[in-house]
Order: structure tokens, then C-alpha cells, then sequence
């Protein structure tokens, strides 16, 4: 009896080292491409998640960088050698991938990482270690917060969350909304919070927001949250979380008989969120950065002639253009420092203004954050459909 | 609350439930005879969405015949790790079959993960059992009615097989003393490899049923049901077949309604579960279905 007892309990702390062993597996690179270092090789260090939750993301954005370095694989006469190293949708990856790309491999400048809060988990180590990161599409506000080291190629989400809040006042009529967010990531929340402050505003109540319900990473039974929400009979749901969940959030929703509209964030546009979602993500309207179907700069036409050629009947997502934009942002800010320097890099890219990148013009503010317009889009057959550009003021 | 919307949850409750007992039933029978707890068993679970998923889509099968594959090959994939990774341990200490256990997990995981990649992939739907019924306000997937009659199928067909056949008879002598049992004439290798073999498919039939109700599958997927699955045997008490079932229902459904009473707390689903399990541990460590382990399989 006793025995059985403690080999139960050792079951059970043998089950908790495997569920925190996860998380704490030492990061590897998983591709590095070019020569070792030396003198002629500049080094940048990619770090994005291609594993775990945020899998596809990350892939999407590595597949901007890698066709920005194809297209610009040099910078002052020297070889630029990206590190990839992945860092398994984790925070405590995130911190472990970019202490090792800062100490180990010495890197002058670091992409990534799709996903805020992954981002803002590698903000202290790049601010200790001066090595500038530039993220291509994560929008919490807090990554660039206070770190002189941290700067991004997208708009932040106080501006989304605005846009979205217009949209569903202005376009969907909605006066009463209900919330879903993902309580274990910045970004959710951020956006949720943002969301719920421009919407109050707008409708002038303050009970506009009938429900709130919360979910975490990696869940995938959303049925109790949704049947709560649906006996507030909200007429818009704004749900900002991942494609993982929130494919799975939609569809669950429309099982259980939920008609209204859902609208979420940029973390949409993965064609994995329309392959899960089915029919049931039909109409699902969100915010994100770019376009194909409008190219803005002659940057833009580039790079949507070369994504075309590499991978034919495909459209390229925003986040592959922002992966495209951090590269060769960061390229630009290597040529007018030209120097290796993280540091001479980190003080030029805090100078960016007027860079044409592949989603736009891009001037770097006090914060370290692009100021941009916003695209709608929606899904329609199948696809993910252009609907609006909202200006940034 | 709406009498409706707690019918609703009911219906969540109970179709949540009988997933999380069809898996911990193959789970708590693998520890009924072996005293081993598979920690590679939601790997296992894993692995049978994936060839399920490429069943249909590379091989262009038909949904049904896709599934009947995806069981056998998993049966099969049981049957190996068993002999690969268990049967050497198993003269050896305890604590070195479960690591052994645990080193398997990983390497399906692992081995998924560079196979199939990072990505998730979108499980085949069969519109004839994921599609919704109304009843009255209340809103219901056919697989809701589908999975507790499955698991009540297996559950009784188990129970027939464990007292009812000779395999069931060597099953229960193994579970007893293996080696005696072995003395006595019981083929103790082809014992265990059956075991394993109902055991994996019983996480096979789980998995196709989860794919289906949740139609996003990626390499870590297996590890919660897992952990469900193992925290529903326990709550029932290890090693018995109509436990794990009980306690599959009940965290099934508690989850739900911890959620549908408490809704501020529903980030905090998971963490429920495994506060129950330490108040289980603590307070009735043999389960509920009994004072000892009742009957090991």
C-alpha cells in the first residue's frame, strides 16, 4: 500500500520533470549557412520559433530573411552569414536562443522574434550584451519599451487595436463585444487591452464589453468559454491570439452555434489558420501589414517578383515581408555605420527614416517602432482577401 | 446561469470526459499488467493522427479506411517500442524501465518533429461526425454522442477480454508475477506484446477521435491528452479499467464546469487537473474505485 503509494508519487515528479524538461532543453541551431567566422564574414543571428506552437509564424518570417540575405548576401565587401537558431515558441528558449547567439556566436545584429512575448524574453540579454534586435512583426508595445536595443519593422498594437475597434463600430455595427484572449501571451493581451480601450471609447459605454474569456497556450478545447460567451449574445467577437487556438476557437464557436462575426490580429495570416478552420474561418476579418495585391515601393515590387519566382502559385504572407524588411534594414544600418560593430549598427538603425522596405516606408521613431498603415483582410473562399488600408496618423 | 447553457456544458462535459477516459483506460491497462506507467503512451496517441492524416492526404485514402490503417500501424508501433525499449528492462529496477519510458517519449516526439516538421497540420474532418445537431437552444457534435458509446464499446470489450478469454486469464496471471506466471506455462513476452498492442490501440482509437473533434495535430500534441489521461487513471485508481473510466468523466467534466462556474479562472484549467491529482495523492492515493487497487486488470 505504501509502496504503490511512492511509486505513484514518483510517477508524478518524474511527469512534472517532463512537462518543465520541455521547456528547458538547451537551444541548438538548427541551419547555419556560409563560412565559418573570420574577418570577412559578418554574422546575423535569427532566432524564431520553428517548432512548437508558433511554428508556422516563424517559418514564414524565416522565409522573407533567407530571400532578403539570397538577394543581398553582402554588406561593406563582406559575406553576411545568418545563424538561425530555433527557439521553440518558449520564452525560456527565446532567452536561451539569444544568450547563445550574442556569446557564443558573437553576432552583430539579431532578427526576431515572431511573437511579442518571445521577443520581449530576449530583451534584456540584447540590451546587456549591445548587440541591437530588430523584430519584424512583433507589436506589444513593450518590446521596444525602454530598450534602446530593440527595434521593429511593424506598427505597434495600441494603433491595431485602434483599427480593429473602428472596424467593428464603423463597419460591423457592433455595440456589444466579447473578448477571447490568451492570457499566457503579451501579445493577446496587449492587443485585447488596447481593443477594449478605443471600443469603450467609441461606443461611449462602458459596459460594451459583455464577456471576457481567457484561454492558454496550447489549449484546445474552448467549449466552456464559448458557451459562456454565447449566452452574453455579443454581436462581434475580437479574439487577437495565435492561429494555433485561434482556428480552433472559431470553429468550436460556430459548432456550438455562435453566428457573430469574429475579428482578430495580424497572427492570423497563416495559411494554417484557414486549413484547420475550414469553412468555419470564412469572413474572419483582422488587421496586419501588408499586401501583395497593392505593392507600395519599388522595394516592394522586388520583393514580390523574387518571392514569386522562388515559390510559384504562392503568395507571400506580411510577416515574410517584415522577415524581408528587418534583413534589410538592418543591412543599410551596417553599410552607414560601416562597421561590424553592434553597437555603431544599434546608433545608425536608430537613424532609419524613409527606408524603403518591402511593406512600406520605414522611419524608425523614439521608441525604435515603424509607423505604418494597417491592411484589412479577410478570409473569402478560401483565401486571404484584401479589404482596406487604414492610414497611420 | 440559463438551464440551457448548463445543459450545454453538460454536453461539453461528457464529450471532453469519454476522450479523456477512452485514452486513460490503454493507459491504466499497460500499468495493470506491467506496473509500468508508458509515459511514450500520448506519443503513441500522437503518432496515430499523423499516419491517419497521411493516410488521406498523400495516399488519397477513404477517411474510414485511413483510420483502420492508422490503428494497426500504431498497434504495431506499440508492439515494437514494448520490445525495443521495455522488455530489455525488464529484470531491472523500476525507476530505469521508467526512464526508459520517459527517453521514448522523447524520441517520438523527436522523430515527429523531423519527420512531419514544426507546422501543425490540419486533421481530415468527416462531415458526417463533426457536424453540429441543435436540440432545443443546445448545440451538439455528433462526435459527442459517437465518443461515449466508442469508449463504452472498448470498455466492455476489455472487460470481456480481461475475465472472459484465456488472453485475459495469461493478462491477469502476468499482472499478478510474471515470472510465475511463466513457470507456469503463460508465454509472457506475447502476454505483454498483446497488452501493448490493445493498450496502443486504445490511444489510437482516442487519438482519431481527439483528431477529429480538435482538427490540429502537431508533434507535442500528445503530451497533455497524456497527461490527462494519466491524471484520469489515477483519480480512478491505477491498474482498474472502470476506474480510469470514472475518472476520465469526472475531469472531463469538471474542467468544464470549473470554467463554466468560475469563468475568471479558465487560463487555469490545466492547473486544476493537477491540483486534483495532489489532492488525490494525498488523501486517497489508491484512487476512488476502491481501499486497495481493486483488480489489476
Amino acid at each position: 500500500m505504501k509502496k504503490k503509494a511512492s511509486v505513484l508519487v514518483s510517477a508524478l515528479l518524474v511527469g512534472a520533470l517532463i512537462v518543465t524538461g520541455c521547456g528547458t532543453k538547451t537551444a541548438t541551431p538548427t541551419a547555419t549557412t556560409g563560412s565559418n567566422a573570420s574577418g570577412d564574414v559578418i554574422k546575423i543571428g535569427v532566432f524564431e520559433p520553428m517548432t512548437g506552437a508558433n511554428a508556422a509564424g516563424g517559418a514564414l518570417e524565416v522565409d522573407g530573411i533567407k530571400l532578403a540575405n539570397k538577394l543581398y548576401p553582402e554588406v561593406n565587401g563582406k559575406k553576411v552569414e545568418l545563424v538561425l537558431v530555433d527557439n521553440k515558441s518558449d520564452k525560456v528558449e527565446a532567452a536561451s536562443a539569444a544568450s547563445r547567439l550574442v556569446e557564443k556566436e558573437k553576432v552583430s545584429a539579431i532578427i526576431g522574434s515572431w511573437g511579442s512575448s518571445l521577443s520581449m524574453a530576449a530583451g534584456d540579454i540584447v540590451k546587456k550584451a549591445q548587440v541591437p534586435a530588430v523584430a519584424a512583426s512583433a507589436t506589444n508595445p513593450l518590446v521596444t519599451k525602454n530598450n534602446d536595443f530593440y527595434f521593429r519593422v511593424c506598427f505597434i498594437d495600441p494603433f491595431q487595436g485602434k483599427v480593429m475597434a473602428n472596424y467593428a463600430f464603423n463597419n460591423l455595427k457592433a455595440k456589444k463585444v466579447a473578448i477571447v484572449q490568451e492570457v499566457s501571451n503579451d501579445y493577446s493581451i496587449g492587443l485585447a487591452k488596447f481593443f477594449t480601450d478605443s471600443f469603450k471609447q467609441l461606443t461611449g459605454d462602458n459596459d460594451a464589453i459583455v464577456g471576457v474569456a481567457n484561454y492558454n497556450t496550447g489549449d484546445q478545447d474552448f467549449s466552456a468559454q464559448l458557451t459562456n460567451l454565447k449566452a452574453k449574445n455579443p454581436d462581434v467577437i475580437f479574439a487577437p491570439g495565435n492561429f494555433t487556438e485561434s482556428s480552433l476557437i472559431i470553429k468550436q464557436a460556430r459548432q456550438l452555434g455562435i453566428k457573430a462575426p469574429f475579428i482578430g490580429g495580424d497572427t492570423w495570416e497563416v495559411p494554417e489558420f484557414i486549413e484547420v478552420g475550414k469553412e468555419a474561418v470564412e469572413g474572419a476579418t483582422f488587421s496586419t501589414f501588408f499586401t501583395s495585391e497593392k505593392p507600395i515601393t519599388p522595394e516592394s515590387e522586388k520583393f514580390l517578383a523574387e518571392f514569386r519566382k522562388a515559390n510559384p502559385g504562392v503568395e507571400p504572407a506580411a510577416v515574410t515581408a517584415l522577415g524581408y524588411d528587418a534583413y534589410i534594414t538592418i543591412l543599410d544600418a551596417i553599410k552607414r555605420a560601416n562597421s561590424a560593430d553592434p553597437v555603431k549598427i544599434k546608433e545608425q538603425l536608430a537613424k532609419t527614416k524613409d527606408f524603403p522596405g518591402a511593406a512600406g516606408m520605414i522611419t524608425l521613431d523614439e521608441n525604435g517602432d515603424a509607423v505604418k498603415d494597417a491592411v484589412i483582410k479577410q478570409v473569402k473562399n478560401g483565401k486571404f482577401a484584401f479589404m482596406d488600408i487604414i492610414k497611420a496618423k | 446561469m440559463e438551464f440551457s447553457t448548463f445543459l450545454q456544458h453538460l454536453a461539453n462535459g461528457i464529450s471532453l470526459g469519454s476522450l479523456y477516459a477512452l485514452v486513460a483506460i490503454g493507459y491504466t491497462m499497460v500499468y495493470g499488467t506491467l506496473r509500468l506507467i508508458n509515459f511514450a503512451h500520448g506519443d503513441i496517441f500522437m503518432m496515430t493522427t499523423y499516419f491517419a492524416f497521411y493516410g488521406v492526404t498523400t495516399f488519397m485514402l477513404p477517411w474510414y479506411l485511413s483510420f483502420v490503417l492508422a490503428i494497426i500501424l500504431t498497434m504495431a508501433l506499440g508492439v515494437v517500442l514494448e520490445a525495443g525499449a521495455y522488455r530489455p528492462l525488464r529484470d531491472a529496477p523500476k525507476i530505469s524501465i521508467m526512464i526508459s519510458a520517459i527517453g521514448a517519449s522523447f524520441l517520438l516526439e523527436n522523430l515527429a518533429t523531423v519527420l512531419f516538421g514544426g507546422r501543425p497540420k490540419a486533421f481530415p474532418t468527416v462531415k458526417a461526425l463533426t457536424d453540429s445537431i441543435q436540440i432545443g437552444s443546445v448545440s451538439i457534435q455528433k462526435l459527442t454522442f459517437a465518443i461515449p458509446i466508442v469508449t463504452l464499446v472498448f470498455l466492455f470489450g476489455l472487460l470481456f477480454l480481461i475475465h472472459r478469454t484465456k488472453t485475459g486469464m495469461a493478462m491477469r496471471a502476468v499482472a499478478k508475477d510474471y515470472e510465475t506466471a511463466g513457470i507456469m506455462g503463460v508465454n509472457v513476452n506475447q502476454t505483454i506484446s498483446k497488452t501493448f498492442a490493445i493498450g496502443s490501440m486504445l490511444a489510437a482509437v482516442g487519438a482519431l477521435m481527439w483528431g477529429l473533434k480538435f482538427p490540429q495535430i502537431v508533434p507535442l500534441m500528445g503530451i497533455m491528452p497524456g497527461l490527462k489521461a494519466f491524471i484520469a487513471a489515477v483519480i480512478g485508481g491505477i491498474g482498474n479499467i472502470k476506474g480510469a473510466m470514472i475518472g476520465g468523466f469526472i475531469l472531463g467534466i469538471g474542467e468544464i464546469m470549473i470554467v463554466a462556474f468560475a469563468p475568471s479562472l479558465s487560463g487555469y484549467r490545466d492547473a486544476f487537473a493537477f491540483i486534483f491529482l495532489i489532492v488525490i495523492l494525498l488523501f486517497k492515493p489508491t484512487g476512488l474505485t476502491g481501499e486497495k487497487i481493486a483488480e489489476k486488470v
